[in-house]
């Protein structure tokens, strides 16, 4: 397809910047073009962001008189102090972390486990699970909430946070088991080959070789796992009750829906924004791992 | 397979007795043990619950009294249910309008940050916060936002003289369903712009280069090349968002429980509503199921349409 080379140097390296940026010619132009049309999206993204900040660093009586986007007017921490006293949140938290704790143990082991398995192609056992645990990608968790209700019901666990941990936990388990076989497949044969040699057996092998090696999966799948536990609403919507499970997402509707706080937007949106900073901080510090996390199958 | 070849001395004695060597029956042992737990939990609560969800919509039930055999009556129902209707209709729009809105406007936004610029890179760190938020949060962030008369809209609305502003965009009829649009756009464009901005990277910059030297400009560039290119890019992030918006609760139900009116009642809403509302769990599984079925079929079309199977295929990916 290619004509010829290009001649000189200074040509080339026009191709390619070109061929990185998509563009040639009028280069400049196309550029500030996406350049402001990136940076709309960029105040779209973090204008109802500032705003939610904004707001809840003033009292409800500051929130309904002073300007609505900028800081004048006083700022204050009451409302904070209100979201601590008025929303139970001690309680909230813990049972979140247990939740996120415990479906990220479960998802990163089980699915690790698996995908060793399912890798070294032991049996038709294994090539059979794989394809029915991707099968579940393409289940959507609404249309079985009803069974669900039903089956924790049957088997005692509705209302408990264990509960609520194995049915997140299994229906992460997909997503994680197909991010952990992509991985451990790349591991290659010629260290299985030198583990054989040392006289390692399967269990050894898993234990020296592809526990270590699978770490960084491990890291992204913890994130999509994590996540997934932390913000999900709908599971604990339907399979909890009780304020001693309850767990952010649901405390926080609540909250804003039954509490005497509710109608004050200055807590609310101190209670949303304080359940964020965790996981922004985590964030900051993991971005690659929660670009692939938040990614999961989609990016390949 | 290095155990096998270790082993393989035993094997062929052992295949000509029993037919069946150590090293598989090691094998199989070691795969009944590092799976069966997955697919115990799996099992349990995603491929039971699947079957069961089609099971009990023949039934009916209402958690207090026992479950009694329907029939075919909950589906008869269905067939002839225009709230049922009504909510197939919303769902499809809202799939349809979050298409429009998502879509393409990824699609601009992954191929802007997957330009190497350190300043793209910030701009692509940003625009990722909103997966960060809990739906719960970011729908009270909004519903404030939004609120007429003291929302921030609603207040530039009022200072710089721009009234249309200023609406009652989650409690009116017209407006509710197109709002709901923008509110899972703005968490859900990110996502897309993430498989866009991998499709842009993966494409070859050989083609850019050939594109060049035959003197292609811009626009040539980008329907020629970047365009057919995406192409996968595009089928997997258009069903993502169609899948997602067929099933879509959690917004509807913080926001506008479906209303006003059933302007916003989709399906899932409507499920919620029939089963844990109403109690008629049975009729309510039939939603499901129908919720359900149009998933899965969505996600088998793109399987088919991206070769997605080869995911069981060795393949880099994004590592």
């Amino acid at each position: 397809m290619v004509a010829a080379a290009p001649a000189t140097r200074r040509q080339r390296q026009r191709v390619r910047s070109a061929a990185l940026s998509g563009v040639k010619g009028r280069s400049k132009f196309f550029g500030a073009i996406t350049f402001v049309l990136g940076t709309i999206w960029l105040v779209i993204v973090l204008g109802p962001i500032y705003y939610m900040i904004l707001a809840s660093f003033r009292n409800s009586n500051q929130y309904m008189t002073a300007n609505a986007w900028l800081p004048t007017g006083g700022l204050t921490f009451s409302s904070y102090t209100s979201m601590f006293h008025g929303s139970g949140i001690g309680t909230l938290l813990r049972n979140s972390a247990e939740l996120a704790v415990g479906t990220i143990v479960l998802v990163t082991v089980l699915s690790l486990g698996t995908a060793y398995r399912i890798v070294r192609r032991g049996s038709r056992y294994a090539a059979v699970s794989f394809r029915l645990i991707l099968f579940g990608i393409a289940v959507p968790i609404q249309a079985i909430v009803i069974p669900l209700f039903f089956v924790t019901n049957k088997i005692h666990t509705y209302d408990k946070l264990y509960g609520l941990v194995l049915v997140a936990a299994a229906s992460l388990i997909p997503v994680a088991v197909l991010l952990t076989v992509n991985y451990v497949r790349l591991i290659p044969r010629e260290l299985y080959d030198a583990m054989a040699v040392d006289g390692a057996g399967q269990w050894a092998t898993f234990v020296r070789l592809v526990v270590p090696m699978a770490r960084p999966v491990l890291a992204v799948v913890s994130i999509y796992a994590g996540l997934g536990a932390w913000n999900n609403f709908l599971l604990p919507f339907i399979l909890t009750q009780s304020n001693n499970d309850m767990v952010l997402p649901l405390g926080m509707y609540r909250f804003a829906t039954n509490s005497e706080y509710g109608i004050n937007v200055p807590v609310v949106m101190a209670f949303v924004f304080f359940t964020m900073v965790p996981i922004l901080l985590l964030y900051i510090i993991l971005r690659r791992q929660f670009v692939k996390g938040i990614g999961g199958f989609a990016l390949r | 397979m290095a155990a096998s070849t270790v082993l393989l001395g035993d094997n062929q004695a052992g295949r000509a007795r029993s037919g069946y060597t150590t090293a598989r029956r090691r094998n199989f042992l070691g795969d009944l043990l590092g799976i069966s737990p997955t697919l115990a939990l799996y099992g349990a609560f995603i491929v039971i619950p699947t079957g069961l969800a089609l099971v009990l919509s023949f039934m009916n039930w209402d958690v207090i009294a026992p479950m009694r055999w329907a029939g075919f009556s909950n589906w008869s129902r269905f067939f002839s249910d225009p709230v049922a209707h009504h909510s197939l209709l919303v769902t499809f729009e809202l799939a349809g309008f979050s298409w429009l809105a998502q879509t393409p406007l990824a699609m601009a936004l992954g191929i802007f940050i997957a330009g190497r610029q350190r300043y793209r890179a910030v701009y692509a760190a940003i625009y990722l916060v909103p997966l960060l938020l809990s739906t719960v949060g970011l729908s009270l962030m909004w519903e404030d936002l939004l609120f007429p008369q003291f929302g921030g809209l609603a207040w530039l609305g009022l200072h710089f003289h721009m009234n249309f502003l200023n609406q009652n965009w989650l409690g009116s009829p017209s407006l509710a369903l197109l709002t709901i649009v923008v509110i899972i756009a703005w968490q859900f464009v990110p996502f897309h712009t993430l498989i866009f901005q991998a499709g842009r990277r993966a494409i070859p910059a050989a083609l850019y280069d050939a594109a060049t030297v035959d003197g292609a400009n811009v626009r040539q560039t980008f329907w020629h090349v970047t365009l057919p290119q995406l192409r996968y890019s595009i089928v997997t992030s258009s069903t993502l968002v169609l899948v997602g918006s067929l099933t879509y609760f959690d917004i509807i139900y913080i926001l506008t429980l479906g209303g006003p009116g059933d302007t916003t009642r989709v399906l899932a809403m409507d499920m919620y509503n029939t089963g844990f509302v109403e109690t008629e769990f049975g009729y309510a599984s039939v939603i499901a199921t129908v919720l359900g079925v149009l998933g899965i079929l969505l996600a088998v079309a793109l399987v088919r349409l991206t070769g997605f199977g080869s995911m069981e295929g060795g393949q880099e990916g994004i590592w």
